[in-house]
């Protein structure tokens, strides 16, 4: 079995009474698809948000390939090459497609300050970018502005930019939240690829696309971790499907 | 076939490569002046762009910097005339009647004002760097004030403009044309700016901030440097200013030019290095036109204000070059 | 130095905070629940101090004479809100800088039209124009009537925001708006209320600032960047912020001028050191804020979660 890229010990994170994170164990290892699952409020997203470093945790640890980075602030984890995706689409919505894939790819380089030559005439920048846009099926829409994408075409330019700053694992929250049948399929072919180069913890409520795509499963109730595993045994756990998945019948 | 931001762009600049000969011909050498001043807060207010239009960070204390270029020349003019020592500095050097060493070192001081006040400032965003910005250059404001060795309250005078070999900067003309000259240069190097990969973050902070910080790009440290770029172009404005009027106050930094300044950017259209020039000149003309009606002249322009506001986002340069007009 | 030295300035800080807290008071709430960004609260205060002056010297009243003020800034803000001012709730920042920039222009050549440039001045009510013995030292009375009627508006705000259904609004209003509206509230005129509030605290900021200062032109802007500073230091949105940064930034003001220039003559000679002292003291207040920037960049207490 591969060896874990992310380690999760002990997260806890309170907001008030409320304990969002309670003792969070999480083991994500690499080249896997890792969902996670949970009802509503389970703290799926706080998680994504402390591992990513939007937030703090009040106590616990975070390791990314060995190296403790529970402090470590986001744009340093994201150049350690952890990237991650957000439930509701950000990107830059006055550039085109082609721009903001470019802007990912620059922030990956060296020197992504450059005063040099125009950004927007550099083959460096524009043809990986270009390269990106076809994987994700956005070629004939390079030069929209993003604000005026459909939204699944949203979600595939945010997958594309994420790749672009070249990650060693991608956290996608909710990748296909809001997305209609077709485009979930499509995103579903976008991701299973991926698997072996680059690892994904997905958190997503469609279970089908779930179960379909991950390798192991991690199912969180109430800011704990209560069962992880592969597929077929969350699917058999019984305290699962108690806590869980018998909401949804 | 040229578009029309390319007729628009070249038709002013040979306006203003024009207007000197133009205006004495007509024997309005008034006019003259009164187009350097233009020139100067043209400066000013398109450095100003550079953080408002293009990085979203409205800062209302731009004028600051202005004052800090005027009086870095007033000072090293003030004590090469009087052969004294300049403060706080090593060794007893007695300054420079030199634009080659005045204009720099303005240039430089306001760099290093905007760098600081910068670094505590960007530590915030929003609403508090509005207030914070404005709070700092108040601050300058009032310890300048309260310098009675340069004057206080009274300022300064310049005992003569900047030396430049060879050049009359004491003629009105040849002084146009060298605010021109600087303009256009500032502009040129602005535009570079922009367009290459700094630039691109910077307009990326205006959009998006939180994204590229989780891209992986040190945002911060990005807008501080272009702060501190944008002040050392209202340093060197300040310069110009100080050598029109041949005299340095307090007054320069007030908040209320800091005011103006975002006016000017807003009234020509944000977001593009050669719109704040119109705004600039449309402000200042307008001011010309309203105090020769009334003394009163504000209480027009306040309510004129809301109005464009309200109603005229856009700006006179992106009305002018049409729809789309960005300079990137 | 004497302790009594030392109470007395304390006292000259708390007044000059309470005066800041009437002005940041309601700068904080209209940016708390409406997210409006006022450049001209400065200009209420103005409005404030000039109709006081006016009316009391027609009047003879200084009583009265307040409450006209407060009722003409009150009346001031309303309009304002009215005309201009709510149709920029959910704009930009920028764009309320722009426009209240605009309204200050405004202000301050209407005043002049109205007034004249050259300054007013008005004298202490008669009743209030003694000392009050403290411990032997004498302390204006006008003073003493100025910390409490700032404390009662700090208590009576505070009662109000706890105690009523409007402050139940106010505080539901400033982190869950679009609940407030669910609600069946009407909103907007909610806002115009809040906003002639605001004004009114401004008004009476101008009207008690009226016998102290000189009255002119360009007075609001001084108060409101002080103000600014103190609601930088006290967190926006919070009015227990405003009170706890209005009362730091008064005393560190106050007491900077009073013992910087003392303490380094111990240091320096005496016209240096009041010189020295002097500029120092009067950048103490942004030192603070700068200070508190470090440490809290979001001041020491925030309501409102924006930015």
């Amino acid at each position: 079995m591969a060896e874990p890229i992310l380690e999760v010990r002990g997260l806890t994170k309170r907001f008030g009474a409320l304990a969002a994170s309670d003792g969070l164990d999480l083991t994500v290892r690499r080249g896997t698809v890792h969902g996670l699952i949970g009802p509503n409020g389970a703290g799926k997203t706080t998680a994504i948000n402390q591992l990513s470093g939007e937030l703090s945790p009040d106590s616990g640890h975070v390791l990314f390939e060995g190296r403790d980075v529970t402090r470590l602030p986001v744009h340093r984890r994201a150049r350690l090459g952890l990237q991650r995706s957000y439930q509701i689409t950000s990107l830059f919505p006055d550039f085109t497609a082609l721009d903001n894939v470019a802007m990912a790819v620059q922030i990956r380089g060296r020197s992504c300050f450059g005063m040099g030559r125009p950004a927007r005439r550099d083959p460096t920048l524009r043809d990986p970018a270009r390269a990106l846009l076809d994987r994700v099926g956005l070629d004939d829409r390079r030069d929209v502005v993003a604000g005026g994408l459909a939204h699944g075409e949203k979600r595939q330019l945010e997958i594309a930019m994420a790749l672009a700053a070249g990650p060693r694992m991608l956290l996608l929250d909710e990748p296909m939240a809001g997305v209609g049948r077709r485009e979930t399929r499509r995103l579903m072919d976008l991701l299973a690829p991926l698997r072996g180069e680059i690892t994904l913890l997905l958190v997503e409520h469609d279970m089908d696309v779930v179960f379909a795509l991950a390798d192991e499963i991690t199912v969180m109730v109430k800011g704990r971790a209560i069962a992880s595993g592969p597929p077929e045994s969350i699917r058999a756990d019984r305290e699962v499907r108690r806590a869980y998945l018998g909401d949804y019948g | 076939m040229a578009s029309r931001r390319t007729v628009v762009l070249t038709l002013g600049l040979l306006l203003l490569i024009g207007l000197p000969p133009a205006a004495l011909a007509f024997g309005e050498p008034f006019m003259v002046t009164l187009w350097s001043r233009i020139l100067i807060w043209a400066l000013a207010a398109a450095s100003l762009d550079l953080i408002l239009g293009y990085g979203g960070m409205v800062s209302l204390g731009h004028a600051a910097f202005v004052g800090i270029g005027a009086y870095t020349v007033g000072i090293l003019g003030h004590h090469a005339f009087e052969g004294s020592a300049v403060p706080f500095l090593p060794g007893d050097w007695s300054g420079s009647a030199l634009a080659l060493v005045q204009w720099p070192a303005a240039v430089g001081a306001a760099a290093l004002v905007a760098l600081i006040i910068g670094a505590l400032s960007l530590r915030t965003a929003g609403v508090y760097f509005i207030m914070i910005t404005l709070a700092f250059a108040q601050m300058l404001y009032y310890f300048f004030i309260s310098l009675p060795d340069y004057g206080g309250e009274d300022g300064i005078n310049l005992w003569q403009r900047s030396e430049v070999p060879g050049l009359d900067t004491g003629d009105p003309v040849v002084f146009y044309y060298v605010c021109l000259v600087l303009l256009v240069g500032f502009l040129v190097l602005a535009k570079r700016l922009v367009d290459s990969r700094f630039g691109m973050v910077l307009r990326g902070c205006k959009q998006n901030e939180a994204r590229l910080r989780a891209l992986g790009c040190p945002t911060t440290r990005g807008k501080l440097v272009a702060f501190a770029i944008a002040g050392a172009g209202a340093g060197l404005a300040g310069a110009l200013a100080a050598n029109q009027t041949e005299f340095v106050d307090p007054g320069l930094m007030h908040w209320t030019k800091s005011g103006e300044l975002i006016v000017m950017v807003l009234l020509g259209g944000m977001g593009t290095l050669v719109g704040p020039v119109f705004g600039a000149a449309a402000l200042l003309l307008l001011e010309e036109v309203l105090t020769g009606i009334t003394e009163h002249w504000m209480i027009i322009l306040g309510p004129l204000l809301i109005l464009v506001v309200l109603f005229a986002r856009r700006g006179i340069y992106g009305w002018l070059a049409g729809p789309g007009a960005r300079d990137g | 130095m004497t302790w009594l030295l030392f109470a007395e300035q304390t006292l000259n800080g708390l007044q000059q905070g309470v005066m800041l807290f009437l002005m940041a008071a309601g700068l904080t709430l209209v940016f708390g629940i409406m997210s409006l960004l006022n450049l001209a609260h400065g200009s209420l205060y103005m409005v404030g101090a000039y109709v006081t002056a006016t009316v009391t010297q027609a009047s003879g009243s200084f009583g009265l004479g307040v409450l006209a003020g407060m009722a003409a800034a009150a009346l001031a803000g309303g309009l304002i809100e009215l005309i201009a001012l709510r149709r920029l709730y959910a704009r930009d920042h920028l764009d309320q800088v722009l426009a209240t920039f605009g309204l200050i222009l405004f202000f301050n050549e209407l005043v002049k039209i109205l007034w004249g440039p050259q300054a007013l001045f008005l004298s202490t009510p008669e009743i209030l124009s003694g000392t009050v013995d403290l411990a032997g030292t004498p302390y204006p009375a006008y003073r003493l009537f100025i910390i409490a009627v700032g404390l009662l508006v700090a208590l009576g705000l505070r009662v109000l925001i706890v105690n009523t259904r409007v402050g139940m609004l106010i505080r539901a209003g400033s982190t869950h708006r679009e609940m407030v509206g669910a609600l069946g509230v009407d909103i907007a005129r909610l806002y115009t209320i809040i906003f002639a509030v605001g004004a009114m605290l401004a008004g009476l900021a101008g009207a008690l600032a009226g016998p102290m200062l000189a009255i002119q032109v360009g007075m609001g802007e001084n108060i409101l960047i002080l103000t600014f500073v103190v609601i930088i230091v006290g967190g926006i949105g919070s009015v227990r912020g405003a009170l706890v940064g209005a009362l730091l930034v008064g005393t560190v003001d106050t007491f900077g001028r009073a013992f910087l220039p003392m303490a380094l003559r111990a240091v320096m000679d005496p016209s240096a050191a009041d010189t020295v002292g002097a500029s120092i003291a009067g950048m103490s207040i942004y030192i603070l804020m700068a200070a508190v920037l470090m440490i809290r960049p979001r001041g020491l207490f925030q309501a409102y979660g924006g930015t």
